[in-house]
């Protein structure tokens, strides 16, 4: 039953982390063990699982051919969904995303969109009526804390693997040639989430500490140490100098996180 | 034909509704305006058309929902079909979802939720018109439907964006600068305590960027906190009067 | 020692009181050495102790007080009564019935049924059980007749007046009955609706001026001049 944390438990956490320690053993700016493994599901177009600890990420890519939006007329789409499966957590209940889904999938999209790191306009088939549709599902499999930076590093290393069928126009039909090209990538946007425990801020919560969090801030940083999303999440609140910090120190975990995983 | 090459800011260092960068939108708020409603408010922020109610505390149904040491706060963000240029479905859309999920988070910290267990207190917001910026309008008049329906506060929350558009961060950005610019930062303040309760952002900025448009819009946002103040107490001043 | 407020002066929540060695009483709090509002009202210092008095607020239940509510619900060993408070509360049958008590459902709605009015009293409450009622005093149980009203429950006081005085004026002036909830729900029972009315026209005056001085004069003298009014109606149209 991991649903209740127990008040022990609440204050040994809360404790440590005044201490500069976790429970688990790390210093408040280190990430879980991360593992990366692409290219596990071969009927998708592209695929990642992401492994933060024991938080368990899928993300399938598939390519459809559809209609461009109209103030986009010579970009791809991309459409991103998540959903909490019920055998993620027993909090989970099955039905239709809900509140916590629908974030993760939005803070996932924007730091992909907003980064460009697609490069939609190459997705272009027929301006203003083809283009290259892709989405992205989210799939979480085991909830230990922090599905967002699982979730988003999950999805680019799944947009990564991407292979787009070859095509070619014929008589105004799309007809599918052989071979494959990579989807257009041009930026590996990394999300780094913090969370903050009793005004100490710590990276990569995992369930526990955010069951006793105050709440937690997202940041989506680019290849140059650009921020390109930011969601606060949860109740409380943060102090405007606490904000920038976290700026800073989200750059600075993308950069190592960029070295550490070779995509 | 790219929109993207449409000038946001002209010669003059004016925007496309004559503003300057660092200037807000007209603002007119009123408070308690619903009869049924245990607190309420209307907020016009430059065409932004937007009505808060806020019902209780009261009993939550279904009872399993409420909380054994506190008040639950459910928020409901909903956008009129006509507040659009586009007739928008009236079923909830994610980015609703979305929204609904931050205005309560951003408005849950201002609120003493431990003073009455297993109760549940519902904002409702109603987008009439959006022009931009319609979360941080809501959360402005959120707030003062909650204060008015005499739920004990921390303190009042205002919110205000800034963004970068043309190269310059400017406040308050409207529909097309929000559409065209290139980031969009909206915040929510407690204004008394210096307490972020809001804080999103999407597009790109440098570290640079991203502090200046902050400050930017916790300074947004102290101004807007004067006028959410005034029409607070204009509701009480006329009831109140010198004398004794 | 600093305070930026001044007595009577309207704060908002998030107003920042009173800095130093100050209390916070009623609909304010302490964050450090600092007292802020958390309710919309007017300052009240007694010596160390900053209050709000509130001008909007719900009524929050106390023991001993005295209610008027409706059954809203019929359960198995009692009633919910709608007390116009956050929570819902309960009559037991137990403490309206003169006998023991069998659990039968159709029993209960014979004596008390929804939509029924009651007076009743608080006779428990705390922070992990909802108020309790009892109507086991004289002057409490169901109502039959009158007219209901409500207003802000921190306006009762005003309404009754300096021991008493308002309210024993309006009764007398009206002729009317008026029983006052302390949950800010009113029973008026007159000899007439013309009566009835008169009443409900002064405490609404209560409510609105309940800041000004003079004012039981004022509804006094309103009262009068109405009564006066309709004399002169009936009159004309008796000629």
């Amino acid at each position: 039953m991991a649903s209740v944390i127990t008040r022990v438990k609440q204050k040994q956490i809360v404790q440590l982390i005044a201490k500069g320690k976790r429970l688990d053993g790390r210093g408040l700016m280190d990430y879980r063990e991360i593992k990366v493994e692409q290219g596990i599901i071969e009927r998708a177009e592209g695929s990642a699982r992401v492994l933060l600890g024991r938080t368990e990420v899928m993300v399938g890519i598939k390519i459809e051919i559809g209609q461009p939006f109209p103030d986009t007329p010579n970009e791809g789409v991309l459409t991103v969904n998540a959903e909490l499966v019920p055998l993620a957590s027993s909090t989970f209940e099955p039905g239709p995303p809900d509140e916590n889904s629908i974030e993760i999938a939005r803070v996932v999209d924007r730091g992909i969109r907003e980064s460009k790191a697609i490069d939609l306009e190459k997705l272009c088939i027929e301006p203003g009526k083809k283009v290259f549709v892709v989405f992205v599902d989210v799939y979480v499999l085991n909830h230990d804390g922090n599905l967002i930076d699982a979730s988003a590093l999950a999805t680019l290393a799944a947009l990564l693997n991407t292979k787009m069928f070859n095509y070619e126009i014929d008589e105004g039909e799309v007809k599918i040639k052989s071979g494959h090209t990579p989807l257009p990538m041009r930026r590996h946007p990394i999300t780094v989430t913090f969370a903050k425990i009793n005004d100490k801020l710590v990276v990569d919560p995992w369930l526990e500490e955010e069951q006793v969090m105050d709440t937690r801030l997202s940041m989506a940083i680019d290849d140059d140490g650009n921020i390109c999303a930011i969601q606060k999440g949860g109740s409380g609140y943060f102090a405007p100098e606490e904000v920038l910090e976290v700026a800073k120190i989200a750059r600075e975990k993308a950069e190592e996180m960029h070295k550490k995983i070779e995509l | 034909m790219s929109q993207k090459t449409e000038k946001l800011i002209d010669k003059k260092g004016l925007r496309l509704d004559g503003r300057k960068p660092d200037e807000l939108r007209p603002i007119k708020i009123e408070v308690g305006i619903l009869s049924n409603a245990d607190g309420s408010a209307y907020i016009e922020h430059g065409k932004n058309k937007i009505l808060a109610a806020v019902f209780g505390p009261k009993e939550l149904h279904p009872k399993h929902l409420a909380l054994p040491d506190r008040m639950v706060l459910r928020c409901r963000y909903h956008m009129a079909p006509f507040s659009v240029q586009e007739r928008k479905s009236p079923a909830p859309s994610r980015r609703e979802i979305e929204l609904s999920k931050v205005i309560r988070e951003a408005l849950e910290p201002s609120i003493f939720l431990e003073y009455y267990p297993r109760t549940g207190i519902d904002v409702f917001v109603e987008v009439l018109q959006a022009d931009g910026g319609t979360r941080c309008a809501s959360i402005t008049a959120a707030s003062l439907a909650l204060a008015d329906a005499g739920i004990p506060m921390r303190d009042l929350v205002v919110a205000c964006a800034a963004g970068k558009v043309d190269d310059t961060i400017v406040l308050d950005l409207m529909d097309t600068e929000d559409k065209i610019g290139t980031a969009d930062v909206p915040a929510a303040l407690m204004p008394n305590l210096n307490a972020i309760t809001l804080l999103q952002m999407d597009g790109i900025l440098t570290s640079e960027e991203f502090e200046k448009a902050l400050n930017l819009t916790l300074e947004g946002c102290r101004k807007i906190y004067t006028m959410q103040k005034e029409a607070l107490k204009a509701k009480y001043v006329s009831v109140k009067e010198v004398e004794e | 020692m600093p305070t930026s407020f001044e007595r009577r002066q309207l704060v908002i929540p998030g107003d920042l009181i009173a800095e130093g060695e100050y209390i916070a009483g009623e609909n304010a709090y302490a964050e450090g050495n600092k007292i802020y509002a958390s309710r919309i009202g007017m300052v009240e210092y007694e010596n160390k102790k900053v209050t709000v008095v509130a001008l909007r607020a719900f009524y929050i239940p106390r023991v001993g007080d005295m209610v008027i509510g409706t059954i809203v619900e019929v359960g198995f060993n009692g009633w919910i009564v709608n007390i116009n408070a956050p929570y819902e509360a309960l009559l037991r049958a137990s403490d309206v019935l003169s006998r023991p008590f069998k659990p039968q459902k159709d029993e209960l709605s014979q004596v008390l049924e929804i939509g029924d009015l009651v007076v009743a009293k608080i006779v428990a409450y705390d922070r992990a059980h909802n108020p309790q009622l009892a109507v086991d005093e004289p002057g409490l149980g169901k109502i039959t007749r009158g007219q209901i009203v409500k207003i802000t429950p921190t306006k009762i006081p005003r309404l009754i007046g300096r021991k008493g005085s308002m309210i024993s004026m309006i009764k007398q002036e009206t002729g009317c009955q008026i029983i006052l909830g302390l949950n800010g729900v009113i029973l008026i029972t007159g000899k007439n609706l013309e009566d009835e009315e008169l009443a409900i026209m002064a405490i609404h005056k209560v409510e609105e001026e309940s800041h000004t001085s003079g004012l039981t004069d004022r509804v006094a003298q309103m009262l009068k001049e109405e009564k006066a009014k309709r004399e002169e109606i009936k009159n004309e149209s008796e000629n």
